[in-house]
């Protein structure tokens, strides 16, 4: 038991088997992405076409893999390989993913940065005819739709959430949960006409409002809302429920100053999540929320213009000076995740502060 | 506890609109400080106009109409002109339901839609179409080293339908002697969505191929045809630049450094112009039948006279003859009169590269929105 | 699945005015729900029924059904694409940010993974014409030449390589901030000393993931690829810039011709839509609803029957 020097292939406790040197899976990786480099430089000389860069990294992921978990089964048995291949799997899954979102946002800050300058955040495009303009109009109509969703939609989320989570059960509890999933799957364009619909009954044909177009994006945002909510609802674990009850707090005490806290981070996360997934909707807009050039500040009456309706709209028909269009459309963009990144922000910054201290 | 978060959320979020809407530079909060540059153009009547005007429809002419209500609010200050590009049917139909003051439209109101009623307009009047966007459609491909081809209509219809599979068919290379076709497949790339440049481009095709087009004139592009769908003119715009051997077609403004195609008109093969698609529609008649007013062409596609290029696409403008609200029918009167003018079609075209109305059909046009009321 | 039980004992204490009104709000958001979603289905009902029931324009086919089913497989064929890449991907993201990172970089990771879905899809669709689309035209062309004996890659190429596989890679791109971040606050949630105790016991992170993560993270990992998959079903402007789309019914992931999807479809016609066909595009709508009612019906069906930890 005492000869840790050779490695064993069928080591029985994990205490004694042999370890790889910590520089190991560094050098396979090395390895493997050289002779994939070789086998792009191959392929490239024989086909005649460029050095592909997308084989090098597969052929190295690949071999890397299949090198790591042979090299450690053999050194440091199955489980170790096992723990290893995943390892190398969720690793590799990361990056592949991440390729995809930093092209996209590559793209979008290449491109955004073209009119990122005062005029685009000072001016709306009132008058403006080929080049200049700004997007003032749509980042207040931006905000001020997604705030009104905001306001109709997480209130009703997460008192559906507390209602499934704490109080409900039986058939209602079941029909909502079923029904909020449903929801996921309207369509985001039949949102809008529906909300055209609803609003056309009370304000006549040809209506258009900001506020219609809250209610559209707040059918969207609910079931976000309610199933981030109460999927951290459930996570709150059961004995700070029972140990507030057993000191005699209300149980609406209980959820309100015991769960909803525990829970708020993770609350936090989802509503900004729903936000972020409204806030870029274009379809519903451009029907209910309509398309003008100027200010409009009330969102009770008249046409609002927002970011993505404004995207969609300079490129779908730009003039001849194509490129001023498309560089709006691209800036216009920009600007959207950077309203969503300060959002993301804030609501980190407030969970912080009224998250209870924990150990994580 | 949520109740102070959401308050602060509100807080902030309110704060924040606060501070974006102090007021924007560019608009006439009390006074004019407008862009520079674009208030030169006086009012069409010299009289000024106030109030709002909201108009919805056809895309294709989105960059015309921003360019029309930039000039046209530049003279009037008070005036607000919104024009949603939603597209012609939406635009057709805000109008017919009264949402909306004026329609822009790729096609002329349709015998059906003139039987029903008008919301906007005095019971038992009828609005009228006045074509005051004309833009040709151009052939555009993607071929390396291959800057212009000649093509007749038949060996169009057969590349859009699929007959025609490869750029050496002897079909495009007899016409092309001088061009180097590569032995690749042709990708045909048409609108995905429905559109008046898919009906136009359709109805020229029917009119001048029609042995090789059995599919009649339409709007969604059949699957037997096969091609690649596009959505929008920029869609098929960047299906073509981004594919290899593509072939499309689009608004001509846009066919920017693409190849395109002269169609063979008679003996000639014409490549598209602003005056050789303004001559296409002078040389047309008008739709027999229509009521008084109504200026609905009816372009003639086998036109074989020289120097004209009959692939064009016509958008109206549709607008009440007799408004319920005076307000609006003067202000429809004066913008519609600001567009019908040289100036508004030079500012027009100007923006959006499509080709301004000849003097005759200036002055039909003008005539028919004098009577509005 | 509800916790709230052992606290009903000890009665007369409970009974206070401010419980009743705070589960009454509760229970009247939880209704609202099902009230707005009730108005949306009649809404789609009315709308749809005139082209279900009447006949359609000859050229769109023969009666409605006839013209919704390639949209229905498009939809489907296009998400169920989608969430194949997305969710396994999403998963280890998530696992990676919780368990693999150094904290500081996976905090910085988790917002960028969150910035994400602001995207405006508008924008997801210029990048899938302007980036993704050129990018794999290519290895399309490669896959038609080496790989076209499979049915899923059968020649000829697309030319400019916007097909359902790529519109399938922005869908999956959309959804994987969805369900990552949900994936990665619900792994955080795992109980510390369940991990410990795993790993105190010799396992290794692999093997304490398995035992403890997942099984704890089973029912939310399925709810947010349920609100991952909702939004591949619905979603419509990328789709409809993205994808070649024509009425065919294929699997083929590679060619010129792809099925369309109901939402992409609706954007795509109803800009020029009027009398009957706004009734046919609603319809379609309406069946888009009735599939995600099924495909969630059936989730819900899977989970009951896999769920065996009654821990919870």
């Amino acid at each position: 038991m005492t000869t840790t020097i050779a490695p064993s292939r069928t080591a029985q406790n994990p205490l004694t088997a042999g370890q790889l040197p910590p520089w190991a899976p560094w050098g396979l990786l090395g390895v493997s992405l050289l002779i994939g480099a070789a086998i792009a430089g191959l392929i490239a000389g024989a086909s005649g076409s460029d050095f592909s860069v997308v084989i090098v990294g597969l052929v190295g992921f690949v071999l890397y893999l299949v090198s790591v978990t042979v090299v450690s089964q053999l050194i440091e048995g199955g489980r170790k390989a096992a723990d290893r291949l995943v390892t190398g799997l969720v690793v590799g899954a990361f990056l592949l993913a991440l390729i995809p979102l930093i092209s996209l946002i590559v793209t979008v800050v290449v491109n955004g940065a073209a009119r990122f300058d005062l005029q685009f955040f000072t001016w709306t495009m009132r008058n403006i005819v080929g080049e200049g303009g700004g997007v003032l109009h749509a980042i207040v109509g931006t905000v001020l739709v997604t705030l009104w969703a905001a306001i109709i939609s997480v209130p009703v989320g997460i008192f559906t959430a507390i209602y499934l989570v704490e109080y409900g059960r039986g058939a209602l509890a079941k029909a909502i949960t079923f029904f909020v999933d449903v929801m996921t799957g309207i369509p985001s364009i039949v949102a809008g006409l529906f909300a055209y619909a609803l609003f056309a009954l009370f304000a006549g044909e040809g209506v258009r409002s900001g506020l219609g177009g809250a209610v559209a994006l707040s059918l969207l945002m609910i079931p976000t809302v309610v199933r981030s909510t109460e999927e951290m609802l459930k996570l709150v674990p059961n004995d700070l429920r029972e140990a507030s009850l057993a000191l005699g707090v209300p149980k609406w005490l209980t959820i309100a100053k015991v769960v909803l806290p525990t829970a708020l981070a993770g609350i936090v996360t989802g509503v900004t999540l729903a936000i972020a997934r409204v806030i870029g909707e274009t379809a519903p807009l451009l029907i209910i929320a309509g398309f003008t050039t100027n200010m409009n500040y009330n969102v009770f009456d008249g046409r609002m213009m927002t970011l993505p309706v404004f995207a969609y709209n300079q490129y779908i028909s730009p003039g001849v000076q194509e490129q001023a269009y498309f560089d709006r459309a691209w800036s216009a963009a920009l600007v959207l995740i950077l309203i969503v990144m300060i959002l993301n922000i804030g609501a980190r910054v407030i969970a912080h502060f009224f998250a209870p201290k924990s150990g994580r | 506890m949520k109740f102070t978060k959401l308050g602060r959320v509100a807080v902030v979020a309110a704060a924040g609109a606060l501070l974006l809407s102090s007021c924007a530079a560019n608009e006439p909060a009390g006074e004019s400080d407008a862009p520079a540059g674009t208030d030169e153009t006086t009012a069409p009547e010299g009289s000024s106009f106030s109030g709002d005007l909201a108009g919805a429809g056809a895309s294709s002419m989105g960059a015309a109409q921003e360019a029309w209500i930039a000039g046209f609010q530049t003279a009037n200050p008070d005036v607000d002109i919104t024009y949603d590009p939603a597209g012609s049917g939406a635009g057709r139909e805000q109008f017919i339901a009264g949402g909306v003051s004026f329609a822009g439209s790729d096609a002329y109101l349709k015998d059906e839609e003139l039987a029903g009623s008008f919301g906007a307009c005095v019971a038992d009047t009828l609005p009228v179409d006045l074509p005051v966007y004309i833009s040709p459609i151009a052939v555009i491909f993607n071929v390396e080293g291959v800057e212009s081809l000649n093509m007749d209509a038949a060996t169009i219809a057969q590349i859009f339908s699929g007959q025609i599979t490869k750029w050496n068919d002897p079909a495009i290379a007899d016409q092309n002697p001088d061009a180097t076709l590569p032995d690749a497949n042709i990708t045909a790339v048409h609108r995905s969505d429905d559109s008046g440049t898919t009906e136009n481009f359709t109805e020229y095709l029917a009119a001048t191929a029609e042995s090789d087009w059995s599919e009649g004139v339409f709007e969604t592009w059949p699957a037997s045809y096969g091609g690649e769908g596009a959505q929008g003119t920029s869609g098929v715009v960047d299906a073509v630049t981004n594919g290899t051997n593509t072939i499309g077609y689009a608004d001509a403004s846009r066919a920017g450094g693409l190849g395109t195609v002269a169609l063979q008109v008679g003996e000639e093969y014409v490549p598209f112009t602003a005056a050789a698609a303004a001559a296409a529609v002078d040389a047309s008649p008008r739709v027999e039948g229509r009521h008084e007013g109504d200026i609905a062409v009816d372009l003639d596609r086998t036109t074989t006279e020289a120097g004209v290029y009959p692939l064009v696409l016509i958008s109206y403008a549709i607008a009440c003859t007799d408004y319920t609200d005076d307000a609006q029918a003067e202000l429809v009167k004066g913008y519609l009169s600001y567009i019908a003018s040289a100036e508004g079609q030079e500012a027009g075209a100007a923006n959006a590269g499509n080709a301004p109305i000849s003097d005759s059909l200036r002055d039909e046009i003008l005539a028919v929105v004098d009577t509005i009321q | 699945m509800t916790t709230a039980a052992p606290a009903a004992p000890r009665a007369a204490v409970t009974n206070r005015p401010a419980d009743i009104v705070f589960k009454a709000v509760s229970t009247t958001a939880g209704v609202l729900i099902l009230i707005a979603l009730g108005g949306v289905a009649l809404f789609l009902v009315v709308q749809a029924v005139p082209a279900i029931i009447g006949p359609i324009p000859e050229e769109e086919g023969a009666n409605f059904w006839a013209w919704v089913w390639p949209l229905t497989f498009g939809t489907l064929w296009s998400a169920l694409l989608a969430m194949v890449m997305a969710v396994p991907l999403a998963v280890a993201i998530a696992l990676f940010i919780t368990h693999y990172a150094p904290r500081k970089l996976a905090q910085f990771l988790g917002y960028l993974i969150d910035l994400l879905a602001a995207i405006p899809s508008v924008i997801y669709g210029l990048w899938g014409i302007a980036v993704l689309a050129p990018f794999f035209q290519p290895g399309y062309i490669w896959l038609a030449q080496n790989l076209g004996w499979l049915p899923l890659f059968s020649p000829p190429a697309s030319g400019t390589g916007r097909t359902i596989l790529t519109a399938s890679i922005v869908l999956a791109v959309m959804v994987l901030p969805i369900i990552t971040a949900l994936c990665r606050e619900i792994f955080l949630q795992t109980p510390r000393l369940n991990e410990e105790a795993a790993l105190a016991l010799g396992a290794t992170r692999w093997e304490m993931i398995k035992m403890a993560v997942l099984p704890h993270g089973r029912s939310g990992i399925i709810a947010s690829s349920i609100l991952g998959l909702g939004r591949a079903l619905g979603e419509t402007m990328a789709v409809a810039m993205v994808l070649a789309s024509s009425g065919v019914v294929s699997f083929v992931l590679i060619g010129s011709q792809n099925p369309s999807t109901i939402a992409a479809n609706i954007a795509l016609r109803f800009p020029e839509a009027h009398g009957i066909t706004v009734n046919m595009l609603i319809g379609s709508g309406l069946v888009l609803f009735a599939i995600t009612l099924l495909v969630n019906a059936l989730s819900r069906w899977i989970i009951a029957k896999t769920t065996v930890d009654g821990g919870r």
